[in-house]
């Protein structure tokens, strides 16, 4: 069913209007870029959203959270693209939740993540482009557990992470998806060199270089040498996350700029009423209510457990990438010289996009993805 | 639920029984569908012999009164009706523009004479129906058509001419739209019904790109018409209209996903350029999350939380995607698929459906025409 149940639809009522409050552009994202805050989101404002419930939206009930799925986390995402929230909602409450999941380290730090006091982050790209596979960052027996060796880049919020979840290879070679372990590696590990960046859309990714970094053996997430599937069950939530969120913030860009459509006058009209605009923002409207309709169908697949959950997150990463570019590209060409100025929030829209669209594989990635699970 | 368990035995067993086993292969062109009406020559004793029986219980059209040749299932029935057929790979019965078409606005619009006359006939497949709208002039600003229609008192008499009217020769009767007074541009237009054997009626078939001939131009030279042929209120035909068009885009934007559940590059045989596979794995990417937005479209209208210009959207979308498909289908076959007559091309079928899926972007409305309904009804942009 393509619907929303009426409890989804309280909690995307509840999640549409404290983010339009209290995540609003002037209050979050324009308040904490213009004081230079080093986290790139404020902390109060996850106090609140641990205060609603929805810090621990995908932790089981047993464990104190919501025991809610991925539909539901994608209501909230949404809310959180349309009004480009800065939060640790996606990295955190999604991505390294579905990774800690069923480990002996969720216990650790699911309390903390259902109270707003904790962050946590994934640390998988080593390259510039998204490519799991590739992972090459060693880790080495050592002692009472493993040394590790390597660097690690565009891990989003690493500077806030109480603890940050490390994709490391204890065996085989980058190509290869056996070999792959899990790590959780505490805030101010020893010898863990760490380099707090601001990204394009102000948010906060770090650079990470391990220089000997030892961690216990009890600090491994899941099996040594299967971290792949708890890193694919979190990536592939992050990336159907990633997916709601980019709708929101095409459905926010395109809201925007079709109300300008109706203010705006030139040649003594709204422009609105040229037809060369009309169509292209019909168009638009298409492409992003069809992002939508992939991004909570890879979700329900996701909560069923369904084989195709992975084919169809591919195409939902893929298509609201595309979606939400479409929406940017055209919401700040239909504002014409404003769109260009900072002042204006088009733009922000314009950069979270970009940040979005690469995060956990751009849709050239995903859409190669489609091609590779559809057997071509 | 155990009532539609025992409706999905008895069905599994009567289509076991009566649908013959010819009617269980696989259509090989659209020749092979039975249309009915007057003049048609079924194509094998199966064919007929499956209409008849399927008609008998008015499973041609499952879901209409049974007063009116349907077989009065409830929703949930005729969706058992369907998957039973699909189990067993059954053929449609019938497949007519009375059905999908007429039949629809008939039981919206209709007095219980028309329908009781009408529809039983659509429903036996015995007289086939075509749609008498475009005109030479009236094509995406249909509202402007001119075919004349003037009230001689015991009579209509019309006189004018139609366009794309589709397989008009091998019609029976036409649904058209007339114009019954100048005085309002959408209020002056009627929905009529009459026989294309009336004197005055002829037709002439119009040769395609893609070779085949769908369509014909349609003549009306001082045609007489009973005056109790027209449906809903004179002037207001045009609600009669946009109610069967709506109809009629759904069924059009369908189209798009076609052979969906399967990726197109998995289809097209081996790809070795890898551009092209970048721009098949491109499309799947679009053609996948359309069949999810086609899903929730089709939940949205169930639920009546559809907006009443969404399948503009959908068939703005849809035949865009099935454009885009068969240009990639033809990219991949390279030389090959550019054989018109031969054999080996199944004389040119991949250039003659590549040429025809160009269509489904014009009839029905034109892209550019449902983007102007979604810019006036959906976004509300200011303007005409």
């Amino acid at each position: 069913m393509a619907l929303l149940s009426d409890d989804q639809k309280l909690i995307q009522e509840t999640a549409r209007n404290f983010l339009a409050e209290e995540g609003s552009i002037a209050k979050q994202l324009r308040h904490w870029r213009g004081i230079g805050c080093s986290d790139g989101f404020g902390h109060d404002l996850w106090k609140q959203f641990a205060e609603l419930g929805l810090t621990g939206i995908c932790i089981p009930e047993s464990v104190g959270g919501a025991g809610m799925g991925a539909v539901e986390a994608g209501l909230v995402l949404e809310e959180i693209g349309r009004n480009l929230t800065p939060s640790p909602f996606l990295t955190t409450s999604v991505a390294a939740v579905k990774a800690l999941e069923g480990s002996a380290q969720a216990e650790r730090w699911f309390p903390g993540i259902v109270a707003g006091e904790t962050v946590a982050a994934l640390a998988v790209d080593e390259g510039k482009s998204h490519n799991p596979k590739a992972i090459a960052l060693q880790a080495k027996r050592s002692g009472n557990g493993f040394a590790l060796n390597g660097q690690k880049q565009f891990v989003v919020q690493g500077k806030s992470a109480d603890v940050i979840i490390v994709a490391a290879r204890t065996a085989g070679s980058p190509g290869e998806t056996d070999g792959v372990t899990l790590f959780a590696v505490e805030k101010g590990a020893s010898g863990l060199e760490l380099e707090n960046v601001a990204l394009a859309d102000s948010s906060k990714a770090a650079r990470l270089v391990f220089d000997n970094v030892q961690v216990d053996a009890d600090a491994v997430v899941g099996e040594v040498d299967g971290g792949w599937a708890p890193l694919s069950r979190a990536l592939n939530a992050g990336r159907a996350g990633a997916a709601a969120e980019l709708v929101g913030v095409a459905a926010g860009a395109s809201d925007m700029t079709f109300d300008y459509l109706k203010q705006r006058k030139q040649f003594g009209k709204l422009i609105g009423e040229f037809q060369a605009l009309q169509h292209r923002a019909a168009h638009l409207y298409g492409e992003i209510e069809i992002a939508r309709a992939a991004s909570l169908k890879a979700a329900e697949l996701l909560d069923a457990g369904s084989d195709s959950a992975e084919l169809l997150v591919a195409v939902a990463k893929a298509k609201a990438g595309r979606s939400a570019a479409l929406a940017v590209q055209e919401g700040v060409q239909m504002h014409g010289g404003i769109g260009m100025t900072d002042e204006h929030d088009i733009g922000l829209y314009m950069k979270r996009e970009a940040v979005l669209s690469e995060l956990f594989g751009s849709p050239r990635f995903h859409a190669n993805r489609v091609a590779e699970l559809s057997g071509y | 639920m155990p009532d539609l368990e025992q409706f999905r035995a008895d069905t599994r067993a009567w289509l076991e029984a009566n649908c013959p086993p010819e009617m269980r292969e696989p259509m090989r062109s659209e020749k092979d569908a039975c249309w009915g009406g007057r003049n048609f020559e079924f194509q094998s004793p199966a064919q007929k012999q499956w209409l008849d029986a399927m008609a008998s219980r008015g499973w041609t059209v499952p879901d209409w009164p049974k007063d009116y040749g349907g077989g009065g299932l409830s929703p949930a029935e005729t969706k058992v009706l369907k998957q039973e057929m699909a189990r067993i790979n059954a053929r449609q019965p019938l497949t007519s523009f009375g059905i999908s078409m007429l039949g629809p606005a008939l039981l919206k619009y209709g007095t219980e004479e028309q329908k009781k006359h009408y529809l039983p006939e659509i429903a036996r497949g015995e007289i086939r129906w075509c749609q008498g709208y475009s005109e030479p002039g009236a094509g995406s600003d249909l509202a402007g058509l001119q075919t004349k229609c003037e009230d001689k008192g015991d009579h209509w008499l019309v006189n004018g001419q139609k366009v794309w009217t589709s397989y008009a020769d091998q019609a029976d009767w036409i649904f058209c739209l007339v114009r019954t007074s100048t005085e309002s541009k959408h209020g002056g237009i009627s929905f009529l019904l009459f026989d294309m054997e009336s004197p005055g009626v002829s037709t002439k078939p119009i040769l395609l790109i893609s070779g085949y001939s769908p369509f014909c131009e349609t003549f009306f030279d001082d045609v007489k018409v009973p005056k109790d042929q027209v449906v809903g209120e004179v002037n207001k035909g045009w609600d009669v209209a946009k109610y069967l068009l709506g109809h009629e885009r759904e069924m059009i934007s369908g189209m798009g996903l076609g052979g969906e559940k399967v990726a197109l590059g998995k289809t097209v045989g081996p790809i070795d350029d890898p551009l092209l596979r970048a721009e098949i794995a491109a499309f799947d990417v679009d053609s996948i999350a359309f069949s999810a937005m086609s899903e929730r479209f089709i939940d949205q209208l169930k639920a009546g939380e559809a907006h009443p210009a969404m399948p503009s959207m959908m068939k703005y979308a849809g035949t865009e995607l099935n454009k885009r498909r068969h240009e990639l289908i033809m990219a991949a076959g390279g030389s090959d698929v550019l054989e018109w007559e031969s054999e080996r091309s199944k004389e040119g079928k991949a250039a003659r459906d590549w040429l025809r899926t160009k269509a489904n972007s014009i009839e029905g409305g034109t892209s550019e025409v449902q983007l102007g309904i979604v810019a006036k009804h959906i976004l509300r942009l200011p303007g005409t």
